[in-house]
């Protein structure tokens, strides 16, 4: 398995490819992805630029740790196939699907992958792939976008989009988005991939984009999508496990590996009871915390 | 690689360059404005003729309006200028 499958994604931060401006120095706000966009940021027009300013980009700027995904064009469109060799011979670590409906797209793009990989002599199975939902029909075949390749390595709600379907619009509430949100997280941990939350684009509202953000936290999601490097510490603040967290984290995998050999199954930990169902979630919170760089 | 007809890249915002490219008179003419010329003027000069020979064009007029774009930057916008030339697509290995 490709080790990046499961690496920490709390942010994924969107940028035009077209730009000089933003591709040069992303890396410096230090968001966990960047998303060069080729997509709708990008005019009909400026389509063919956009693939030369990111090749060159990925060829030679040091993202120094960022990930570095690449959203394509539609599959509706004339542009993907070479949106892929683009961002494959450039050297991107993954590609996003938009307007994903079902699992013969992923196959579909996983193909012209493999392809590029080796015409352009790189590592099979280095690319991976994450598909991004922006219709009823996506959601409802959420399940199977996320099993769909052994490259997938998660599923992203494109909210814009996909309220448009709904017939309903952004509320700034979250109340149109719920059903969603929820169908797409357990999709993805029933298929063992990550989720990702779509873009708050009220960037002058940023106690809203904080109550968001923690509201998908609760709900199990893996990092957000966002617009602004000013959003990136909100949401590493919300994702990265306090000391707190940590230290009774820590406690609970000591205590249970300890009550284990002693054949005790219930316990207490700071006057919580605690059995082995807590095991892999409070390892999770020292994984992520390792990941965060905080443990 | 010959240039059909003349044709653009690039923007005039910051960190970009706009290139812009037609048929020359038989050599490569090159018409360089920057606001970092005489800092950078001949590291531009080089990045530009280094790509056009990799390119193979020997024959053009090019104009490079330089607002203090990387040396990627300045590649990837000569190249699209010379492909949108040609209406070609970049071969992406053999520019690397």
């Amino acid at each position: 398995m490709n080790q990046n499958k499961k690496r920490l994604r709390r942010t994924m931060m969107f940028l035009n490819a077209q730009k000089p401006g933003l591709i040069k120095d992303a890396y410096i706000y230090q968001p966990d992805s960047i998303m060069f966009d080729l997509e709708d940021a990008v005019a009909e027009n400026q389509k063919d630029a956009a693939r030369y300013s990111l090749y060159h980009g990925l060829k030679t700027i040091d993202y120094r740790g960022c990930e570095k995904i690449v959203r394509i064009n539609g599959l509706d469109t004339p542009y993907w196939r070479e949106d892929v060799r683009c961002a494959v011979a450039g050297g991107c670590d993954g590609i996003r699907v938009p307007k994903t409906e079902s699992a013969s797209q992923i196959k579909l793009v996983e193909g012209e992958i493999v392809k590029a990989e080796r015409a352009y002599e790189v590592e099979a199975g280095k690319v991976l792939i994450m598909a991004a939902v922006e219709s009823a029909r996506g959601v409802m075949k959420a399940m199977d976008v996320c099993e769909a390749s052994e490259r997938m390595f998660g599923i992203a709600l494109s909210g814009g989009d996909y309220t448009r379907d709904l017939q309903t619009h952004i509320t700034g509430t979250g109340v149109e988005l719920m059903g969603a949100r929820q169908q797409l997280i357990i999709a993805a941990r029933a298929a063992k991939v990550q989720c990702f939350d779509t873009v708050y684009t009220d960037l002058d509202n940023m106690e809203g984009f904080r109550k968001e953000v923690e509201t998908i936290h609760l709900m199990g999601f893996d990092g957000k999508s966002i617009v602004n490097p000013r959003q990136i510490r909100v949401v590493h603040d919300i994702f990265t496990p306090s000391p707190k967290d940590i230290s009774f984290s820590e406690k609970v995998v000591r205590e249970i590996d300890e009550k284990k050999e002693k054949g005790i199954g219930v316990f207490t930990v700071d006057g919580k009871m605690i059995d082995i169902a807590f095991y892999d979630g409070a390892k999770r919170i020292l994984d992520m915390a390792k990941a965060s760089g905080v443990y | 690689m010959k240039i059909q007809k003349p044709a653009m890249a690039g923007t005039l915002e910051s960190s970009d360059c706009q290139v812009t490219v037609e048929k020359g008179q038989g050599t490569v003419e090159l018409e360089l404005s920057s606001s970092v010329i005489n800092q950078y003027g001949e590291q531009i000069r080089r990045v530009i003729q280094e790509t056009l020979t990799k390119l193979e064009v020997e024959d053009v007029k090019i104009v490079v309006v330089d607002k203090g774009a990387l040396d990627c930057t300045i590649r990837a916008r000569v190249e699209c200028a010379v492909y949108r030339a040609n209406e070609e697509t970049g071969p992406w290995r053999e520019l690397a």
